[in-house]
């Protein structure tokens, strides 16, 4: 069984799987895929966040759906709400342990990732994992996961998440370091809130940095740059033409 | 099925660029195209040239296909190649000429081919008259074809007879052909990508790889799966920087000063490859004495890094087996461009790194046909094949070529970045200009304006009206990449085929063929008598025959069969040349040269008026001027506007906060963006992406300065002050701060409305 793992170490938040997303036939124009910048202001981390396919419990989504709108085909795939059947209660919202089905109020239905069912159940790859530039999203069985050296250097796909005391068993991995066996969510996020700011690792980009001198100063050769002949401009600037670019001429 | 779901489906998008355009949602969609061809094709977009199918229904490109079977990017694609079809039917596209009939002050009018063509002829004919051959300059690109960029070249010399012919690499990459023609002998990456796999060490210095290059961040992984080690230096914790193996935030403008630190502790640890050395270059002797004076204690306060980090790196890098440099625009976007990266082919040389699997020195081409276009002679001073347009040898075969005489071939040139003095001066009245944007792209932009605006006749071939075509007295229309078909040649020097999937909209024309028609009023026919693009790279391969990047051996089935070939490919059942200096580099002796390069700092160092450092670069969004990406709407909608990147501690004592409006001001002019604090730059470093035009370019604020050698401007480095101001500049008063609101919720770490989010605490 083909499933994708999800490395967000390797995510270079490019957004290339949102755009590709909208190229399925299955949502052409939406994106079902979300990529999260961690922590901005103190690192580039990003991390993509696309449905799991719950196993066990299978497809929590589907299980409170009221109006059995959510489709859970024989390959495992979790479907989006059938809209001739969706109510618009919204129950699969709340239900999914990582908050991936979106709500689309003037559509009246649920959207979420079907795993490009178009292409999958036809043998081709997803359009994200396909298209990530990073292979952060990949897409296979297990086994080629392994075989392609994802696993080596320390890193673990663990597709046993803990809410609190309940398991969930997704089709799809997270990839996470060796001494990991399972992601306990709700720890995480109850650690993170307790209060911000509060225990989060400093950033990293200026641990080798240092004050800088003029290389007179540190003592190393140095040799003036040639006379130039673009001068630089005098001080006063030329009136930029204010207003509106020119508008595209009609045809 | 419950219900009839046909009745759910009333609203059908109408087939357009984009689905929506940010503001309105489709409330269903269930795609009922029905595809009548997938035409392999790569990006029109970054060096790489990523593989993709164009699918095409009803004679209309509608949407794109990953393309597995291309070897480089097995189907990968970046946000800019997955939505690169949406320029092809986009709405603003130029459909017939435009002319001010009125003079400068005039509107752009409608005008037919016929009207348009005869006017530039008898202009050009009359300046040339009045003023000599080389007062009409042609300005060319890098986003073209090779067989465009060769006819740009041919254009110039044979049917205008001007000497002043040059393009828009001379922005991008012309410090690269610099150091490797100085130090190499050839100007091309000296590996394939797929190198990145061999090697033990990779060392990237001014490249921001995840952003720029998206799809080489695949090899960079893979490489490390395999355990090889990645060392990065930038002034920006960059997506690769983060999780490097070290990362050397340093000051920009000193990337010498470290290469020769680290080759200082390389030679001190004994890590040098002596035999490589004796045999395979020469002049070692004078740069090991220099690098003896760069101790990594003194390099290192010069560069702002702690020493240990320098030894550090300097190890990791000698110590590997095999140990790939990659380098980009923030080593070369200096006033000392050339000497970095003669630095960079020093550090490889000393330590035998080069002619084996993953072992070498390239530079990553940020145009899409930036390795095609610096060598098949639209440069200044180059004929094609990098020919020299000085030596009297190759000058006597191109002229024989095209059947001119060599006494009429002009000599060289000025570059793209000296013309712009040259039309301040009136040494250049006329310009032709197409595939570029330098609106945009020029640094210090008002003295740019002033120059293009004061030109008799200024005309541009664009697809787009873009910024420097709103200048322009003529504005014929361009195509796109999909519209025509045509070699490139990406940033592993693998000569790859764009294919035609349709045929232009309206009037449009492709470059070509308005350069023949053009030549052919000029009384030059007989030198352009082109039907195909095929017949333009024929003669293009008899003028590289036995020059440096020979395409010769290069055939359109050949690129088909093989999925692109690599040059030099001399003969046509010679398979192309993947890896160069296996056995001998590029001079006539088959010996690299090793060149001493002392430290120059950069032009402008910060002082009490100015006491920050600017420097500029890329988003992944966009592509160059952002001509095209700024117009499709789901890159739009990601960074829609620029921004000032900050550290935090610079904004508190400046008591800007996140969101706020910084004026940020250097001595060439003033922009007002928002503020993005974030401890990912160095904190006496600033950063603006300069995609954008108008009062939005960042390159209002660039200096001028350029290299000696080859012209490249100092992009990368200049002094600035920033302070806040109270609210946002003119051009962004219209953006509705809704939309601000919407767009900071879509992307939380873009500045673009000045509400932080607040995590709630429970």
């Amino acid at each position: 069984m083909k499933q994708i793992f999800l490395d967000p170490s390797r995510c270079i938040g490019c957004r290339s799987c949102v755009a590709a997303c909208r190229e399925c036939d299955t949502h052409k124009g939406e994106s079902m895929i979300y990529i999260d910048f961690i922590e901005r202001e103190n690192t580039v981390a990003t991390s993509p966040t696309l449905c799991m396919h719950c196993e066990d419990p299978l497809a929590p989504c589907a299980q409170v759906c009221p109006a059995q709108a959510i489709l859970v085909s024989a390959d495992g795939i979790v479907h989006q709400a059938d809209e001739s059947r969706c109510i618009g209660c919204q129950n699969c919202v709340f239900a999914c342990p990582f908050g991936v089905p979106k709500f689309d109020v003037r559509g009246n239905y649920m959207r979420k990732c079907n795993m490009c069912y178009d292409r999958t159940s036809q043998g081709k790859g997803p359009m994200c994992a396909t298209v990530c530039p990073t292979q952060a999203i990949f897409y296979g069985t297990y086994e080629e996961f392994i075989a392609a050296g994802r696993a080596k250097q320390g890193a673990k796909p663990v597709n046993q998440f803990y809410f609190g005391a309940q398991p969930v068993q997704t089709r799809n991995y997270v990839v996470l370091t060796e001494e990991d066996e399972a992601l306990d969510l709700m720890a995480l996020a109850q650690e993170a809130t307790k209060g911000y700011l509060i225990d989060l690792p400093a950033a990293s980009a200026g641990d080798n940095a240092a004050p800088w001198v003029e290389a007179d100063d540190a003592g190393i050769p140095v040799r003036a740059a040639p006379p130039q002949p673009w001068a630089p401009r005098q001080p006063e600037p030329m009136p930029r033409v204010p207003g509106k670019p020119e508008p595209a001429p009609t045809h | 099925m419950s219900v009839d779901k046909t009745i759910f489906r009333g609203r059908k998008q109408p087939q357009t660029f984009d689905f929506f355009s940010g503001e309105t949602k489709p409330q269903h969609w269930e795609s009922a195209e029905e595809i009548d061809r997938y035409v392999p094709t790569h990006c029109c977009y970054c060096g790489v040239q990523c593989g993709m199918y164009l699918k095409v229904a009803g004679g209309k490109v509608v949407g794109v296909e990953p393309r597995e079977d291309f070897p480089l990017n097995h189907g990968m694609l970046c946000p800019k190649g997955a939505t690169a079809y949406q320029t092809v039917n986009h709405p603003d596209r130029l459909l017939h000429p435009l002319m001010r009939r009125g003079g400068k002050e005039s509107k752009l009018e409608r005008a037919d081919w016929d009207e348009v063509l005869n006017v530039i002829v008898e202009r050009f004919q009359a300046i040339q008259a009045e003023h000599g051959k080389d007062a009409v300059a042609v300005y060319s690109g890098s986003s073209l074809t090779n067989e465009k960029c060769y006819l740009a070249g041919k254009f110039a010399r044979v049917a205008l007879g001007t000497k002043n012919v040059d393009y828009n690499g001379r922005l991008c990459m012309s410090s690269a052909t610099g150091a490797n023609e100085r130090s190499l002998g050839l100007d091309r990456a000296a590996n394939p990508i797929s190198d990145m796999l061999h090697a033990d060490c990779i060392f990237v210095i001014g490249a921001n790889v995840g952003e720029c290059f998206p799809i080489v961040t695949s090899y960079l992984w893979q490489a490390r799966d395999r355990g090889c080690k990645l060392i990065v230096a930038d002034p920006r914790q960059t997506a690769i920087a983060r999780t490097a193996d070290i990362f050397l935030p340093l000051r920009p403008g000193t990337d010498s000063a470290l290469l020769n630190g680290m080759l200082h502790v390389i030679v001190k640890e004994g890590l040098i490859d002596e035999q490589f050395i004796a045999e395979r270059t020469v002049g070692w002797e004078a740069v090991r004495d220099l690098v003896e004076e760069y101790p990594p204690e003194r390099v290192a306060k010069v560069c702002g890094l702690r020493p240990e980090t320098i030894i550090e790196a300097a190890r990791l890098y000698g110590r590997a087996n095999a140990a790939l440099i990659y380098t980009a625009r923030g080593l070369e976007h200096q006033s000392k461009g050339v000497d970095n990266g003669v630095c960079c082919a020093n550090l490889a040389l000393a330590t035998g790194n080069f002619g084996r699997p993953g072992a070498g020195y390239g530079t990553l081409t940020g145009q899409g046909n930036g390795q095609g276009g610096r060598e098949v002679g639209q440069k200044a001073s180059q004929l094609p094949g990098c020919r020299s347009i000085e030596d009297p040898e190759d000058r006597a075969y191109v002229a024989s070529v095209w059947g001119i005489d060599e006494a009429d071939l002009p000599h060289s040139g000025l570059p793209a970045t000296l013309m712009i003095p040259a039309m301040l001066k009136g040494e250049i009245r006329a310009c032709f200009m197409f595939c570029s944007n330098p609106m945009v792209s020029l640094p210090d932009q008002h003295t740019v304006e002033r120059a293009l605006r004061g030109l008799d006749l200024f005309v541009v071939t664009d697809f787009f009206l873009s910024e420097t075509a709103e200048l322009a007295d003529i504005v014929l229309p361009g195509t796109v990449w999909a519209e025509d078909e045509g070699t490139t040649t990406s940033l592993e020097g693998r000569v790859i085929k764009y294919n035609k999937a349709v045929d232009p909209p309206g009037e449009a024309r492709t470059d070509w063929q308005i350069l023949c028609e053009i030549a052919r009023r000029l009384g030059k026919g007989d030198y352009f008598n082109f039907s195909s693009p095929r017949e333009i790279f024929d003669e293009l391969r008899a003028c590289t025959k036995g020059a440096h990047s020979d395409y010769w051996g290069i055939t359109y089935e050949k690129i088909e069969a093989q999925n692109g070939v690599f040059w030099p490919c001399p003969t046509e059942d010679h398979p192309g040349t993947p890896r160069l200096y296996e056995k001998r580099f590029g001079f006539p002796d088959g010996k690299a040269r090793f060149h001493p390069i002392v430290y120059i700092p950069p032009a402008e160092v910060p002082d009490d008026d100015y006491p920050l450092v600017l420097t500029t670069g890329r988003v992944v969004y966009h592509y160059l001027s952002g001509n095209q990406t700024r117009r499709v709407p789901f890159l739009r909608e990601q960074a829609p506007i620029p921004w000032v990147e900050m550290h935090p501690q610079t904004a508190a004592k400046l008591g800007i906060s996140e969101g706020d409006w910084v004026e940020v001001t250097t001595r060439r002019g003033t922009m007002t963006v928002p503020a993005l604090l974030v401890s990912s730059i160095r904190p006496d470093t600033i950063f603006i992406p300069y995609h954008y035009g108008h009062n939005e370019a960042a390159n209002i604020l660039t200096n001028p300065v350029l290299e000696p050698m080859n012209k490249i401007p100092e992009y990368k480095v200049c002094a600035a002050a920033a302070k806040k101001v109270a609210g946002p500049p003119e051009w962004a008063r219209e953006i509705g701060i809704d939309a601000l609101h919407q767009a900071a919720a879509r992307r939380r770490e873009l500045p673009i409305a000045n509400a932080k989010a607040k995590p709630e605490v429970r």
